[in-house]
């Protein structure tokens, strides 16, 4: 589904990134964990093409997406959510909602100024298709309050349904159980499952471990910039490098 | 009564004010100066496309305005074109300009974009000023063919008035179903989030460079109506000082608001009217109402005046239920 293939990132004369390589499977549910600084977000940054690697190639399916800029991934079907929650914070809940639906629609400034038949079926899809999401991820009651009001668990769980309104094949999401308290916490392990029930793959970098540890099928390790292991969460917790790396040689 | 209905209602009654205004007024100078509001009104919203929707400064509108001002002015004046022909030429080339333009410039942000848009304006307003052959540099152009439909001649006040405003209502409509499309939310998500926009598959560059090229083609119309209506143009009307002029219109009146473009680009246009007692003084006056609205009321003027509705309505109602 998602394979990357000897990814090297170098910021100034730091090396972010050395020689990672990993795929992930169709259907699953992926984590990234790793220490801080271990370069986990740079990952998502340049599989998501906010950042464009030194050297090495991202697939996505058998298409090489190597350079290719968010806006054009989202119309693919790759989507991500930020670690610090990045709302439309002016625009209604369900506005959030539609934009996700911007690469499934396409009536272009004129055919919107001048309201043709078309693009009033399109708005309307779009509507249902908003709701739908908030449905999904429960927040179809908040609707239309002003998304920077929301609390920080909704403002997450919005960011998630605004990212399924793409309809993607793939979802990464960073550190989605940051700052949730321990129930939201069980309430999006649940979530992440429906979504994979979905079909979606998903990837998470996470550092919560019970939650990794839970819902995940494979686990990547990062440390300093490199792949240290690739397994199920019971061949990570037995891996001697992983435990040495997040506890210390000592 | 669902959100869409009730802007309808709201549409119809702005037109239907704007249309009947001038039966109750007497004399030529109200209808003079609503026509100064009409055109300050579609520049306003034509800014507020790009700044108050996407979030993208300019400040050099003035010199789109007098792009369209001065082709309508030379093509009807020097050559013989008909002054709606030259009103489309001039609205694509302000818009041809404005793309061509708005690739590099939009790239900037913030303060760099303010700086970049600021250098267009003055190079514009030099250019005005200095290809005297032309333009008629500083003296300006005269003798500039009125509009007409047939025999209906846009040459007074009246006809004026009916002219400038339909445009207006128009350009007004349009803004309004523009914003509350899949492309309004585009334009918003930028302001809010880019990083974000771009994620959601919002190509970030090429809508920030549409919205500012319809941007400077309705600016260029408004600029070639008020040539036609006019019929004398000189670049002091066109110049940097302007420019800000209608940045702090979009402000006052409310980033984001269609009716706040208006209430802005009619305060702006009646406060000199009524400051002319305070002689110089009145760009303090205008300084302070932009400290004390951008403090005080950051969603501008529509937004408090929508506050003071929802809490009167409320009021009505407790009542009611108290009764």
């Amino acid at each position: 589904m998602l394979r990357l293939d000897g990814i090297n990132k170098i910021f100034g004369g730091l090396t972010a990134l050395e020689d990672v390589s990993l795929s992930v499977t169709r259907g699953s549910i992926t984590g990234i964990i790793g220490p801080n600084g271990a370069g986990k977000t740079t990952l998502f940054n340049i599989v998501t093409g906010l950042y464009t690697q030194t050297s090495g190639q991202v697939y996505l399916g058998e298409k090489n997406i190597s350079l290719f800029a968010p806006e054009r991934l989202a119309g693919l079907g790759l989507v991500r959510t930020f670690q610090n929650v990045e709302l439309f914070g002016q625009m209604t809940v369900l506005e959030n909602a539609m934009v996700g639906l911007h690469t499934r629609s396409k009536s272009g400034i004129f055919s919107c100024a001048f309201k043709i038949p078309s693009q009033i079926r399109e708005e309307k899809y779009i509507k249902e298709k908003g709701l739908k999401w908030l449905e999904f991820t429960g927040l179809a009651d908040l609707a239309d309050l002003t998304a920077c009001n929301l609390p920080f668990g909704k403002g997450r769980l919005l960011e998630i349904s605004r990212a399924l309104a793409v309809e993607p094949q793939i979802i990464l999401m960073d550190e989605p159980a940051a700052g949730l308290n321990s129930r939201e916490t069980v309430e999006l392990a649940s979530l992440i499952r429906r979504i994979k029930e979905l079909g979606i793959t998903v990837v998470l970098v996470e550092h919560d471990m019970e939650l990794v540890m839970d819902i995940c099928e494979s686990i990547i390790v990062l440390n300093l910039g490199k792949k240290l292991a690739q397994g199920t969460p019971r061949e990570i917790q037995e891996n001697p490098a992983v435990i040495s790396a997040y506890l210390g040689e000592g | 009564m669902t959100k869409e209905r009730r802007q309808i209602l709201i549409f119809l009654f702005f037109a239907a004010a704007v249309l009947v205004i001038p039966f109750f007024l007497k004399g030529s100078y109200f209808l003079n100066v609503l026509v100064f509001i009409g055109i300050n009104t579609m520049l306003a919203v034509a800014l507020n496309l790009l700044l108050g929707y996407a979030g993208q400064i300019s400040l050099g509108h003035a010199a789109f305005f007098g792009l369209g001002a001065y082709i309508s002015g030379i093509l009807t004046t020097r050559f013989p074109v008909d002054p709606w022909l030259a009103m489309m030429l001039a609205g694509f080339c302000a818009a041809g300009l404005a793309f061509v333009i708005g690739f590099p410039i939009l790239k900037l942000k913030g303060h760099y974009l303010a700086m970049a848009t600021l250098g267009f304006g003055i190079i514009m307003y030099i250019i005005f000023n200095e290809t005297v052959g032309w333009t008629g540099g500083p003296s300006g152009l005269s003798s500039i063919p009125n509009l007409h439909i047939g025999s209906l001649f846009f040459d007074n006040d009246w006809n004026n008035y009916y002219l400038i405003w339909i445009f207006t209502l128009g350009i007004m409509l349009l803004s309004i179903n523009l914003s509350q499309s899949r492309i309004g939310r585009a334009l918003r998500a930028i302001h809010d989030s880019e990083v974000a926009a771009r994620v959601m598959g919002v190509n970030v560059r090429i809508l920030k460079v549409q919205i500012f090229t319809v941007s400077a083609l309705l600016s260029a119309v408004a600029g070639s109506l008020y040539a036609h209506t006019m019929t004398f143009i000189s670049p002091v009307a066109f110049g940097f000082n302007f420019s800000v002029e209608l940045v702090t219109m979009v402000i006052i009146g409310g980033l984001g608001s269609i009716y706040g473009s208006f209430l802005g680009a009619a305060i702006l246009t009646l406060l000199p009217e009524l400051l002319r007692v305070f002689q110089d003084f009145d760009i303090v006056i205008y300084g302070l109402m932009l400290i004390l609205i951008t403090m005080f009321m950051p969603g501008g003027l529509i937004s408090g005046i929508e506050t003071l509705a929802k809490f009167v309505v409320s009021r009505i109602r407790g009542k009611q239920s108290n009764a």
